[in-house]
Order: C-alpha cells, then sequence, then structure tokens
C-alpha cells in the first residue's frame, strides 16, 4: 500500500500525485518508471514515469493523464488515501552523457505534452554533468504544459516553448527549432520523449544530420520484469522489451509504425473502460470526465 | 492381496467436468478421487523390491511406500511420506507429467501393455494433499530454534517456497521478495485456474506465513534494490534467486509485433492473474479473439488454447511443427484439449501472420512438415515441405514456444556467472553460485522445466543455505 501525501490537478485530464515509496524514491534513477495498481482484488496494471523523487522524504512524483480505466480511478483518490500497489523503479537507467565516457556536449532534450515529466529528471542529471543543455516542450496549448517552472530553471533562456494555437511560445511543432538548431549544428546529442507520433518526427528530423537520438518509449505493460512481451518492439529489425531492453533506444532505429499499432490494441477497451468509470459514480455527481 | 487379485483392480477413472460443459467455465476439470477410488487405485501397486517408480521421480517420493499406506484408508500416514521429499503434493498431483516420470517406469502400466493403465501415482497423491487440506488435518511441521540468520527468497514460484519452508523449517528469519502482487510465480500467472486451483496455490503461501516467513511482494530484486545491497546493507546472511524462466520466446517470423499477437504468458496472466475472465469487473483488458492460433505444443499452448475456448473463441488452432507423439504437454492436457474441441494441426508451423491496414492480425501463412532423423533432442526432427504454403484465417495468435531465463538478476548483479543461455550457473551439490552465499535453483538454473524439478532444486538449495551458515 503506498499512501497519497499531495494531489493537484495540471488540467483538466492531467494529474500530478506524491506517493509514499521510500525504497522507490531512493533507489529510482533518471529514465525509470514504475508499474502501479489502483486496487488488488481486480485492478490493472500500468506503467507510470517518475518525474521528481525524494529520498530523504521517502516520496515520489507521478504526472499522469487519464486514458483509461485506472488512470481515471487513481484520479479519484485523494491525499490520506492509499493505493493498492507501486512496484519499482524498473527499466533501464538514461545513460547521461558526461557520465557514461562521452564527454559533456549540447544536449537537446524534445517533450511533448505529459512526456515533459519523466524529461525533468534526466535534465537535471543531463545539467548536473555539464552538459550545455536546450530543452524543447510542445503542448496543444499553454495551459497543457507540466513542469514549466522546474524546466525553466533548468535551461534558463535556452527554454523553446512550441504550441498548436500559438498561446504560449511559438506556433507550430517541436521539430521546427529542433531542425533550425541541427542546421546550425549545434546538437550532439537529443532526448525524447512523448506521444509515439512526436518522438517519431523528432527522430525523422535528427536523422539527416546523424545526431543521436534516444527515445524513451511508454509501451503496454503487465509485470514489467519481462514476463509478459506485451511491451516488446522492433528496434533495428529486432524484438526489444521496453521493460527490461528499454525504456530508452536508438530513435532512429525504432519502428514507429510497429509501435503505434501495437499501443492501439486495446484502444477501443480503454475508452469503454473510461467511460464504464466515468459512470460508476465514484467521481459524485456533475464531475466532468 | 496377491498380485494377480491387484491386476484384477480396474484402473480408476479420474471424475470430470463434461467436455461440453467445462469448455465454458474456469472451474477445475479433473474433480479428484473418491475416497473409495483412491484406496482402489492405491491398491494396483504391485510393491516391486525394485521400485522402478521412485527412479522416474525427479526428488524420489517413497512411491511403493505412500500408496500401501492409502490403499489401507491411512492418508494422513501416506501423505506424511510424500512430504519427507515434496512440499508441494497437491501441486505436483495436478501439474507432474507423470507419464514421463514415475508412471512412465510402473511395472503394472508395463504388464498392460499401456503407459495409461499404470497406477495412476499422481492422482492418488492429489487425493492424500486435497483430503488433508481440505479437512484441516495436514501434519504438523516442526520448526527448529531460532538460528537468528537472515534470509532473503527472490521469487515466489515453486522453487522459492520450498526453499522459503525449508530455510524456514531450519530456524531461520526467511523473508521472500515478489514482483507482483499475489505469490506463486508460474502457479498463479501461467497454470490457469482450470488446472491448478488458486486457492491450492494460496494455501502453500499461507503455510509459509504460519512458518513466520514475512512476503514482501510488489518487490523487485535487482531494481528495487539489488542483491548485493541486501547482502551488504540489509543484513542477509544468504539470499536464494528463484525467478523462474519468465523472458517469453518470440518466433521471429514476419509479422509477430501486430496486434493480436501474444506470449502466451501476457495470454495466459491477463486471464489469470489479471482476471481479466471476469468480465465487468476486470480492469485488465482481454483480447476477444474469435478465431485464435496457439503455436507451440507444450503444457502452455495447451492452457491458452484452452483458455481460448473459456473465453470465447469459436475456433481454436494448435500448431505444431512436430507429431503428436512428441509433443511435449501430459497426456492429460492433451486429452482435454481435443475434447473441449481445440483443433490439432500437427507437423505444421507459422511462416508469418498476416495483418490488416490496422495493423491487427487478420491470417497466419503455415508449412506442412514430415519427420526426418531424430535430432540432438532424441526426437525425430521436422522438415518443411517446399511449396506447401496454406493460410488459415485468425484474428489472434498466441505464441507459446518456450521462455528463456529472466535477465533482470544477473544484469544487475556483478559477479554473477550465468551460461550462454543466461541460465545462473551452480555448484550441483549445493547450488551455491559464483558469489558465496547466494543461491539459485529452479527454471533459472535448469532453463524452462518443471514444478517438481524446480522444487527439488530449491530444496537442495536450503540444505546448501543451512550447511554455508553453518560454515560461517
Amino acid at each position: 500500500m503506498n499512501k497519497i501525501i499531495e494531489k493537484k490537478q495540471l488540467s483538466e485530464n492531467v494529474f500530478m500525485m506524491k506517493l509514499e515509496a521510500p525504497l522507490i524514491a531512493r533507489a529510482r534513477r533518471p529514465g525509470q518508471f514504475i508499474i502501479l495498481m489502483v486496487e488488488e482484488e481486480f485492478g490493472e496494471r500500468i506503467p507510470l514515469t517518475i518525474s521528481d523523487a525524494d529520498p530523504e522524504e521517502g516520496w515520489i512524483q507521478i504526472i499522469f493523464q487519464t486514458v483509461g480505466a485506472t488512470t481515471m480511478k487513481l484520479s479519484a483518490k485523494d491525499v490520506g488515501d492509499s493505493i493498492a500497489a507501486v512496484l519499482g523503479p524498473l527499466g533501464r537507467p538514461t545513460s547521461i552523457r558526461g557520465l557514461n565516457g562521452e564527454k559533456p556536449g549540447r544536449v537537446v532534450c524534445v517533450g511533448g505534452g505529459i512526456g515533459v515529466a519523466p524529461m525533468y529528471p534526466i535534465a537535471q542529471a543531463l545539467k548536473a554533468a555539464g552538459n550545455d543543455l536546450t530543452i524543447i516542450m510542445g503542448a496543444r496549448s499553454k495551459e497543457l504544459f507540466v513542469m514549466l517552472d522546474e524546466m525553466r530553471a533548468l535551461a534558463g533562456d535556452k527554454l523553446i516553448l512550441m504550441t498548436d494555437d500559438g498561446s504560449a511560445g511559438r506556433k507550430g511543432v517541436v521539430t521546427v527549432p529542433l531542425k533550425e538548431l541541427c542546421e546550425k549544428g549545434e546538437v550532439d546529442e537529443v532526448i525524447t520523449i512523448g506521444p509515439p507520433i512526436m518522438m517519431k518526427f523528432t527522430a525523422l528530423t535528427t536523422k539527416p544530420f546523424g545526431v543521436k537520438t534516444v527515445a524513451s518509449l511508454n509501451t503496454i505493460m503487465i509485470d514489467g520484469t519481462g514476463m509478459c512481451g506485451g511491451c516488446r518492439v522492433t528496434v533495428g529489425g529486432k524484438t526489444r522489451f521496453v521493460c527490461v531492453d528499454g525504456p530508452e533506444f536508438d530513435a532512429h532505429e525504432v519502428d514507429w509504425d510497429v509501435m503505434f499499432k501495437r499501443m492501439g490494441t486495446f484502444k477501443p477497451e480503454e475508452a469503454e473502460a473510461k467511460e464504464h468509470v466515468c459512470r460508476s459514480g465514484i467521481f459524485g455527481k456533475g464531475v466532468s470526465k | 492381496m496377491t498380485p494377480k487379485e491387484r491386476m484384477a483392480i480396474p484402473p480408476q477413472e479420474m471424475p470430470q467436468q463434461e467436455p461440453a460443459v467445462r469448455a465454458h467455465n474456469m472451474k477445475e476439470v479433473a474433480l479428484g478421487y473418491t475416497r473409495e477410488q483412491a484406496m482402489k487405485e492405491a491398491s494396483r501397486c504391485l510393491n516391486c523390491p525394485t521400485k522402478p517408480c521412485m527412479q522416474g521421480c525427479p526428488v524420489a517420493i517413497n512411491i511403493p511406500g505412500f500408496l500401501a499406506k492409502a490403499s489401507e484408508g491411512d492418508f494422513a500416514g501416506a501423505l506424511s511420506i510424500i512430504k519427507e521429499t515434496s512440499l508441494l503434493p497437491a501441486v505436483c498431483g495436478r501439474v507432474c507429467p507423470q507419464e514421463k516420470q514415475c508412471q512412465k517406469f510402473c511395472t503394472m502400466g508395463k504388464i498392460l501393455k499401456d503407459i495409461n493403465k499404470a497406477v495412476a501415482i499422481g492422482r492418488v497423491e492429489r487425493f492424500c494433499a486435497d483430503l488433508a487440506r481440505e479437512t484441516g488435518a495436514e501434519p504438523a511441521v516442526e520448526r527448529a530454534p531460532r538460528s537468528g540468520r537472515k534470509i532473503a527468497v527472490i521469487g515466489s514460484g515453486p522453487a522459492s517456497i520450498t526453499c522459503a519452508a525449508d530455510c524456514a523449517k531450519a530456524g531461520h528469519d526467511v523473508t521472500m521478495f515478489e514482483a507482483f502482487h499475489k505469490c506463486g510465480g508460474v502457479l498463479v500467472f501461467g497454470i490457469p485456474e482450470f488446472r491448478l486451483p488458486k486457492t491450492i496455490v494460496q494455501h502453500e503461501v499461507d503455510n509459509l506465513k504460519k512458518l513466520g516467513v514475512r512476503i514482501e511482494t510488489n518487490y523487485c530484486v535487482g531494481r528495487t534494490r539489488k542483491v548485493s545491497e541486501l547482502v551488504k546493507e540489509d543484513g542477509f546472511d544468504a539470499v536464494f534467486v528463484g525467478t523462474g524462466a519468465g523472458l517469453p520466446k518470440f518466433m521471429n517470423i514476419d509479422g509477430e509485433n501486430l496486434s493480436g499477437v501474444f506470449s502466451a504468458n501476457e495470454y495466459l496472466t491477463r486471464a489469470n492473474l489479471m482476471k481479466a475472465y471476469w468480465e465487468g469487473k476486470a480492469d485488465t483488458p482481454f483480447w476477444h479473439g474469435r478465431k485464435v492460433a496457439v503455436l507451440g505444443g507444450g503444457n502452455v499452448a495447451m492452457d491458452a488454447s484452452r483458455m481460448a475456448l473459456r473465453l470465447g473463441a469459436e475456433k481454436v488452432y494448435l500448431i505444431y511443427r512436430r507429431s503428436e507423439v512428441e509433443m511435449p504437454a501430459r497426456i492429460e492436457e492433451i486429452h482435454h484439449a481435443k475434447e473441449e474441441g481445440v483443433e490439432f494441426r500437427t507437423l505444421q508451423n507459422a511462416k508469418r501472420i498476416l495483418g490488416d491496414d490496422t495493423g491487427k492480425v487478420c491470417a497466419i501463412e503455415c508449412l506442412k512438415y514430415e519427420l526426418g532423423e531424430p535430432d540432438a533432442s532424441g526426437r525425430r526432427s521436422p522438415v518443411e515441405i517446399p511449396g506447401s504454403e496454406f493460410t488459415l484465417d485468425v484474428d489472434t495468435v498466441v505464441v507459446a514456444v518456450g521462455n528463456a531465463s529472466n535477465p533482470l538478476i544477473p544484469a544487475t548483479t556483478d559477479g554473477l556467472e550465468v551460461n550462454k543461455r543466461g541460465n545462473i550457473v551452480v555448484d550441483p551439490e549445493t547450488n551455491m553460485s559464483s558469489i558465496p552465499g547466494v543461491f539459485a535453483g529452479g527454471d533459472i538454473v535448469l532453463g524452462a522445466a518443471t514444478v517438481i524439478l524446480a522444487m527439488g532444486e530449491g530444496r537442495r538449495a536450503a540444505k546448501g543455505i543451512n550447511e554455508y551458515l553453518r560454515s560461517k
């Protein structure tokens, strides 16, 4: 059981929570994730990223969007409530430039939507390792940005905001400024986390420039320890498991189209489950989904 | 009773649910002997002086000994004999491939020239264990005085359950770590309810708790804490790694990553552990295929095929590249699958999986095979027949071609020696790994094997741990 010690609704469908999880808070490294269950008996196991943690106070922070039954039920929990299970930290930690044998360099973090949340600990570590950091954040609209202040504190004037509607920063997609930076020859490495379509186009943008690009994938999982193979993706023509081989892979080698399709495996069920949870009354009357 | 009289007793049939009924429910298929049946079946044992059956048992249970007790109706006495060497008779009675082990060597089967007419050792074993569990008459377990030593057991499948129980009985303070939210390993995520009811596994886990074993679920050793941290910082004097063969193999054919293609582990975990069969209650989604192809010929392939039927599939093909004789599955599971309506397609193998434009499975292309010369496994090797391709319309493919060893512990434990297949290398006498104080057993050492072998390994490792601690 893990207690919720803080909760904040960041936008219509996005929530932040801090969960009591002392061992995970201590062990987690940038790039790692958790598997969470809201209820034990009939609950589902879903992977979620870690956006921050405090080993002293023993909490981890998650930022999630309501997409299916479990995230809906989680969003209905309040401070003081406990959730059934949190397993982690899972996956291989990010290989941080400057600490992995490569010299520090000019690293661009490209985050879309709530993909910015797991980018935060990675960006922190990159900066601490002496890299010259640029952060590009994309969202549909201004109010959908998460962790904006934290990212600004890390990147300063090298924070580039992109919105679909022009409500903040420049109007357009994240690949526009990324391409400009690549053209100027100012990029040694790119890390991208966000919607698969954004990561695909990030990879396509950097490929002609031969810039090393790493994508962090968040696929369907059950156990998170290599047992089920539900998370598998095709990378460089080979089947790899996101949970034990990843979650980070060479973005130029990922077969994005296969991944998109696999991510859609349970789309109809997810939509139905979300609808079902909304109608079940756990949110009380008058709360929209 | 004379041998002649014993031979005249007809083999006792196992009462079971009707195929047409059970193919649509999750309840156990084989219902178990009655008391009279168990006594009659046990009376068929000829009590051969050479005890050939014992040679076939991986843990050398005193089979004629327990059958003699059972034939007299002394089932508690029979169970005590079984428990001298086996910790999980209710499980092994159900899932052991008896026709390849004890019953293979049974003289009765040889005389009657039919292995199916050998003494049904497993069924009597199961009866003894079930009776004791259901009547609360299990033999009391003695626990040695507390040793003050701490043992970490990683994983909670059959090897770990056995090692934990034996270490606890020896007086050690045992903590079992499980990454899932429930204990039992393959017994709860893999083997379906209709073959091994979860209550039986839970009962064994409860027995561990009674022995004082502490259980930490949702704890992934290697990630939450490393093995070295358990030893150096958390004060564990010895560690047992029983993490199993949990890394599903795929066929490496085109289309294997389409939506609707699952490893048997994923398919069965959704259905079993996550209870996806409980529609409307379970949050875990399930892929309700109408036409399902299952690839493989082992117990897991049988489980997946039969699970597909229970979850509403209209047609289930079991595709296996050798012939039925070479199938590694238990004979009983093969019979049950056929009775329930699984269509066996032997000497055929998947060549590629075809998808529609949304990335979902729509068909499977197969090749026909014939049997050639025996291969390294001693079985006749399947040889493809060129140009024999044909297609089956399916919307689901379940790959059940085995598991490789799970890489998590080896990858996060410095100095732990593994072989080229990723199995942990251990001393065959003590099950100690290349790291002093770190032991391993079960499928993580053997590669994918059986429950009873895993149990035997757990027991040997516990002995190894006790000796190691005495010498320290």
